[in-house]
């Protein structure tokens, strides 16, 4: 063994200047993004779980609820976007939360960086596994049989939709990351709730065959406006008065989640 | 010498619970600080307090000359730290992991990966460098955290029980990693259960319980504290061991100890050698079976146990047989 030889750090600012927080932010970022490289469990949740769904729904519902799979898969994709959108939201608070329960996250403060810098770079490695996905369904879709009726400004602007809202379901998802104790509780926790409000829409099937009682539910919930006006975008149709319902409901998530989140993760900072 | 970690009057309260309670320490440049204690002396709160990553209720401490809560931005470059928990990325390889770490100092890229291989190559991570830290074992882990610590070379360095849950093997190597760290001019605080690893790496040891330096200085004047050389024996039989123990309290110039299940006991005394040839003949005169006998220097087991009233060892223990 050598002994070490380097020299002693030079000091530093006592801020870290905006061109820092961006290099921490983007280094936090490709942190997020290699692991994807070693964990089998972020590849399924990234690629394997939309390809089924988008498999499964097709072929097995597709007959039954719109009697060609061919027009169902028309109709389901956008849904099917919209969900995986919300679910992609909690590998934000879960890696927050593994960082913070396996100790990374003491590492990551005790070193000169900007405070913010752990949940900027998750939020931007979060934001490329979100515009992924949407690839991965539309091309699958494309492949199966999914016709696009716009165009790329269409294409892009369900894009950005949708991006805009997971940005602000993302502060729920901090906070539960913040909060919950170890990472199979952010999990389970924010299962429980996606998973009527996704099925509760009008994602998968038609708010007209649903009862009555359950249908106001389903014209309020956010899901359904997200998926109906992707599918505006995607396959034409009215999208102003969805779109702009959707960006309400992010607004408001955003102000009531992103403080509460704030002081949260400040609290553990 | 200028001292590189200075302490004074550090409270930390988390409700109720009084973490520390007028901590006070002041460690040296380039030496290694031993903070011993059990768990939940407040080792590890003040070594969370030194790092920035929690803040004092009351009390002041600078590292490397700033100021812990004011200075709490520019300080972060001045430190190493690593901790009881490894705190490695499993889903990252080990070259990422430490890549990382140069990149957030703004190493640049080139340079990171190219520190990041030279501490590999140190700490004997080499062949395991492009795996994933999921499948290292514990000692690898720790030696990545470590090296972690090190990517920036700072001044001076925090181990959190580097050691602990380490077979012997491991330990002795990280041993010889931090004492070689020393010798080039770092100064290391140290916090460990261990009375082994206070004795062999610190130049001082701090003696913690209930949040408070209890003890102050080097393995031998803290042995001298609790005086002269001990006998310690052996015998065959409960009914032994109590007649051992009565013989010999004339002997015994402080509190003796009795261990039941081991049948032996060991008695501090004053003179040396004589004392134990005192204490043979006494015991052969009463018919008592000695199977093992000597004497020894006091460890810091036993500065421990006259200081607090209690073992060191006792509440870890209690925490493996949790386990």
């Amino acid at each position: 063994m050598t002994a070490i030889t380097l020299d002693r750090p030079a000091p530093v600012a006592r801020r870290v200047s905006p061109a820092g927080w961006f290099r921490h932010t983007m280094t936090l970022a490709w942190r997020s993004l290699v692991q994807i490289r070693h964990n089998p469990m972020e590849l399924m949740d990234l690629s394997v779980q939309p390809i089924m769904f988008l498999l499964l729904f097709t072929y097995v519902f597709g007959g039954a609820i719109a009697g060609s799979t061919g027009d169902y898969l028309q109709f389901a994709l956008p849904g099917l976007i919209a969900q995986n959108m919300l679910f992609a939201t909690l590998s934000t608070g879960v890696g927050l939360n593994s960082d913070i329960t396996k100790g990374v996250f003491d590492r990551l403060r005790s070193l000169p960086i900007a405070r913010s810098a752990p949940l900027t770079g998750r939020i931007v490695a979060d934001t490329l596994k979100q515009v992924w996905a949407f690839g991965l369904f539309l091309g699958l879709g494309l492949v199966l049989g999914f016709r696009v009726h716009t165009g790329v400004a269409g294409v892009l602007g369900a894009l950005a939709l949708l991006l805009t809202f997971a940005l602000a379901m993302s502060w729920i998802s901090v906070l539960i990351g913040v909060i919950a104790s170890e990472p199979e509780k952010v999990q389970i926790f924010a299962f429980s709730i996606l998973m009527p409000i996704t099925f509760t829409s009008n994602a998968f099937v038609e708010t007209s065959t649903m009862p009555t009682w359950l249908q106001k539910w389903v014209d309020v919930n956010p899901v359904s406006h997200i998926a109906d006006a992707v599918r505006g975008l995607l396959t034409g149709g009215p999208v102003a008065g969805h779109a702009t319902i959707s960006l309400i409901w992010a607004l408001a998530l955003a102000v009531v989640f992103a403080p509460l989140a704030v002081r949260a993760f400040k609290n553990r900072v | 010498m200028p001292d590189a970690i200075v302490a004074e009057g550090l409270v930390k309260k988390y409700g109720d619970v009084v973490a520390l309670d007028g901590m006070e320490l002041t460690v040296p440049e380039g030496t290694i600080f031993g903070l011993l204690g059990p768990n939940g002396a407040g080792k590890t709160t003040t070594v969370r307090i030194l790092t920035t990553l929690l803040k004092p209720d009351a009390g002041r401490a600078t590292v490397a000359g700033l100021d812990v809560v004011r200075d709490a931005a520019r300080l972060r470059a001045q430190i190493g730290a690593s901790g009881q928990y490894a705190a490695v990325d499993d889903h990252l390889t080990g070259a990422e992991n430490l890549e990382m770490v140069g990149r957030l100092y703004h190493l640049g890229i080139k340079h990171s990966k190219q520190r990041a291989r030279e501490l590999l190559d140190r700490f004997d991570l080499a062949d395991a460098a492009d795996r994933p830290v999921q499948g290292y074992s514990g000692g690898m882990r720790r030696r990545l955290d470590l090296a972690g610590a090190l990517v920036a070379n700072p001044p001076v360095l925090f181990l959190d029980e580097p050691t602990t849950g380490l077979d012997p093997r491991a330990r002795i190597g990280l041993w010889d990693v931090i004492a070689e760290l020393v010798a080039a001019g770092t100064t290391v605080l140290l916090t460990t259960q261990y009375m082994e690893e206070a004795d062999r790496l610190a130049n001082r040891i701090a003696v913690v319980d209930h949040g408070r330096v209890i003890a102050l200085g080097t393995a031998d004047e803290l042995k001298d504290q609790v005086g002269g050389d001990r006998i310690q024996l052996s015998v065959t039989s409960a009914a032994h061991l109590e007649s051992a123990a009565r013989t010999l309290a004339p002997l015994a110039v402080g509190d003796m100890q009795i261990d039941a299940t081991a049948l032996q006991v060991t008695i501090p005394v004053a003179g040396g050698a004589v004392a134990l040839t005192q204490a043979l003949g006494h015991l052969a005169a009463e018919r008592i079976t000695v199977r093992d006998a000597g004497l020894r220097r006091p460890t810091l087991d036993d500065v421990f146990l006259s200081l607090t009233g209690h073992e060191a060892d006792e509440k870890i223990k209690e925490k493996e047989t949790v386990r």
